[in-house]
């Protein structure tokens, strides 16, 4: 029984890490950029929850309310501003800028908010548990989930059901085929980004109610989020939410073997899942 | 009347003069210098290694590695494995440092090159992750926490007697000058050797995959091989300054040996800010980088910050450096690669 527990447990950390990787698969796919700083982005994003928690004494999760404008509108400015500039055949452009943006916005939130762990406040809800036959399973861990399944089918109805949705999609096929219909692939990135901020700051919400946070936990962060990416194969959502959900199995069962193998549990079954399907468990056809 | 082919520019001649007596003068340096900038010379130098070979794997072989602490890491833990378990004295041990990054940069290369272009990245940060946690399993050198490298094997370290009586210093300052001069060493090797390689057969087939892969696999380069010879190659240099800069500190610990930010970050800022793709980009940027360091070291997160705005300008504005900038304005190369025609009827009718 307890590894039926485990493994639930694991599915519902799975969540999590689908929503860490659903920004950037989404960026991804459309226009093929990395961006090392999503990580950074993400706890940037749980700051920006404490702060207006803190200021401005709203609950956590109209706090996330509030911050997602902003966080689009940055994700917008950033991509218009920024990123579009680094755009092109290189790879390097691209993977260097976002990697000093990295460091800079690490060591940015450092200076700002100290190196002292921090944790949203903590109500009712996120210490309850409903009993599932034998099973206890946290509220929180399942409200993650649930808003990683949302999240997932909110962006495939947007992508395939809304005219953004079809200037994603063409002009992720072919940039310079979709501008000469008029659509212009700068404006259509600017709008990408700041839709995965948008995911991004609710992957930020469960970060900061689920544990601690301090500035230097981004990196792994885009590492979870990254392999849930390639274990899933570049471009699926549904792949992504499964390359998530084997990460957090992997973690919990190695994690209840021996709790120094948590971390190390979740990377090896990545670097299996490389080695047997290279392309990922969905790859898209034409990648 | 005779052709011959050359690479030597008049700029590039007076450079090897002047490189020339830049070496003798490195080479005597510890006769005149006092301890506080042998060891400032020393970081210079193991920095400049690390940041040559991170410039040959990305500048020349376009794979963008932030896993290059695997390297420094896995090579100072081999060392001190060598030294602790086996008892070896530390000064050969380097070379083992080497051979044990080689060893763990196979199955790295094997998964990394299953990742195209810039998942490249985050994949080579993973395995280094992996090797982290691994060593941190080792309870021998200390698991989690570290360990130092036991006094009797750095006291009787060779040639540190040598160095102790010729300069008439305590064993301490022998033990930093000793570093140093194998620094100094390997740096120099290190620009030597990867001059060399640029311009063998191997090296003009490199510079053909970085500017054009189709191209170059169309004309019979085989693209594959090359980047595995430029991984190992530069796995195999990172982790013999691995080595070298832990028996130089003398004490480890997982966090430090395998941490992104001394070894990947500022690596790739100083290729960065300098130039990369070019051998003169990286001595100018850890120069820079090194006068950033003095001038900010109290303030810092500022000073990280600092170097990733610094690094994201550089890559917007100018994205071959410094010396990209000055090398555009001027023409002038140090290290000329390109190969030109001189004598006979070509230079006469070009008068």
């Amino acid at each position: 029984m307890i590894w039926v527990d485990t493994i639930i447990q694991g599915i519902l950390l799975g969540g999590l890490y689908a929503l860490f990787a659903a920004g950037l698969s989404l960026v991804f796919g459309i226009m093929r950029l990395v961006n090392l700083a999503h990580g950074d982005l993400i706890v940037m994003g749980t700051y920006l929850i404490l702060l207006l928690v803190t200021l401005l004494g709203l609950p956590p999760f109209l706090a996330a309310a509030v911050a997602m404008p902003v966080m689009f509108c940055l994700g917008w400015a950033l991509q218009k501003f920024l990123l579009n500039r680094t755009l092109g055949d290189d790879i390097l452009p691209p993977l260097l800028v976002t990697f000093g943006l990295s460091i800079a916005l690490q060591n940015a939130l450092l200076e700002t908010f100290s190196a002292d762990s921090q944790r949203l406040p903590t109500s009712a809800l996120t210490t309850a548990s409903v009993q599932a036959g034998p099973i206890s399973l946290g509220v929180m861990p399942l409200l993650t989930f649930a808003s990683a399944v949302l999240v997932i089918i909110a962006l495939n109805q947007l992508f395939y059901r809304t005219e953004l949705g079809r200037a994603f999609r063409a002009t992720s096929d072919d940039a310079t085929t979709a501008s000469l219909m008029g659509i212009k692939p700068a404006n259509i990135f600017a709008i990408a980004t700041g839709i995965a901020l948008i995911i991004v700051t609710i992957a930020a919400l469960y970060l900061g109610l689920r544990a601690n946070f301090d500035p230097n936990i981004g990196p792994a962060r885009l590492i979870y989020a990254f392999e849930a990416v390639i274990i899933g194969g570049l471009g699926s959502l549904w792949g992504t939410l499964l390359g998530g959900i084997i990460i957090g199995v992997a973690q919990t069962i190695g994690a209840a073997v021996n709790p120094e193998w948590q971390i190390l549990a979740g990377h090896i079954a990545f670097l299996l899942v490389l080695l047997v399907r290279p392309r990922g468990l969905f790859p898209r056809a034409n990648d | 009347m005779a052709y011959s082919v050359t690479t030597q520019t008049p700029a590039s001649r007076i450079a090897s003069i002047a490189g020339l007596i830049l070496i003798v003068a490195l080479i005597a340096l510890p006769f005149f210098a006092g301890r506080g900038t042998i060891q400032d010379m020393f970081f210079i130098l193991t920095m400049l290694v690390l940041a040559q070979f991170w410039n040959l794997l990305a500048g020349y072989g376009g794979l963008v590695s932030i896993g290059q602490q695997a390297f420094v890491g896995m090579g100072a833990y081999a060392l001190f494995g060598v030294v602790i378990l086996w008892g070896l004295d530390p000064v050969p041990s380097i070379l083992l440092a080497g051979v044990a990054a080689l060893i763990i940069a196979v199955p790295t290369a094997f998964f990394a090159f299953r990742l195209n272009g810039a998942y490249f990245a985050i994949g080579t940060w993973v395995i280094a992750e992996v090797v982290r946690l691994l060593v941190a399993q080792w309870k021998t050198l200390g698991g989690g926490t570290g360990t130092s490298l036991p006094r009797s094997a750095t006291k009787d370290m060779w040639f540190v007697d040598l160095i102790q009586d010729g300069l008439g210093v305590r064993s301490a300052a022998a033990r930093d000058i000793l570093a140093y001069w194998l620094a100094l060493v390997l740096a120099l090797a290190t620009i030597g050797g990867i001059y060399w390689l640029l311009r063998t057969r191997r090296g003009l087939a490199l510079a053909a995959v970085r500017d054009n892969m189709e191209a170059a696999k169309s004309v019979g380069v085989d693209a594959a091989r090359m980047k595995w010879i430029v991984f190992l190659t530069s796995a195999f240099g990172t982790g013999v300054a691995g080595g070298l800069i832990y028996m130089q500190k003398a004490r480890i610990s997982p966090d430090a040996a395998f941490s992104v930010t001394d070894w990947t970050a500022y690596v790739i800022f100083i290729v960065v800010i300098g130039g990369i793709g070019t051998i003169e980009g990286p001595i100018i940027g850890v120069l820079v980088f090194f006068a950033l360091q003095s001038l900010l070291a109290d303030f810092g997160s500022w000073y990280l910050m600092t170097l990733g705005v610094l690094a994201i300008l550089i890559m917007l504005v100018a994205p071959r450096g410094l010396w990209g900038l000055f090398s555009e304005r001027t023409g002038i190369q140090l290290f000329p690669i390109r190969r030109t025609l001189r004598g006979g009827k070509l230079s006469e009718t070009k008068e």
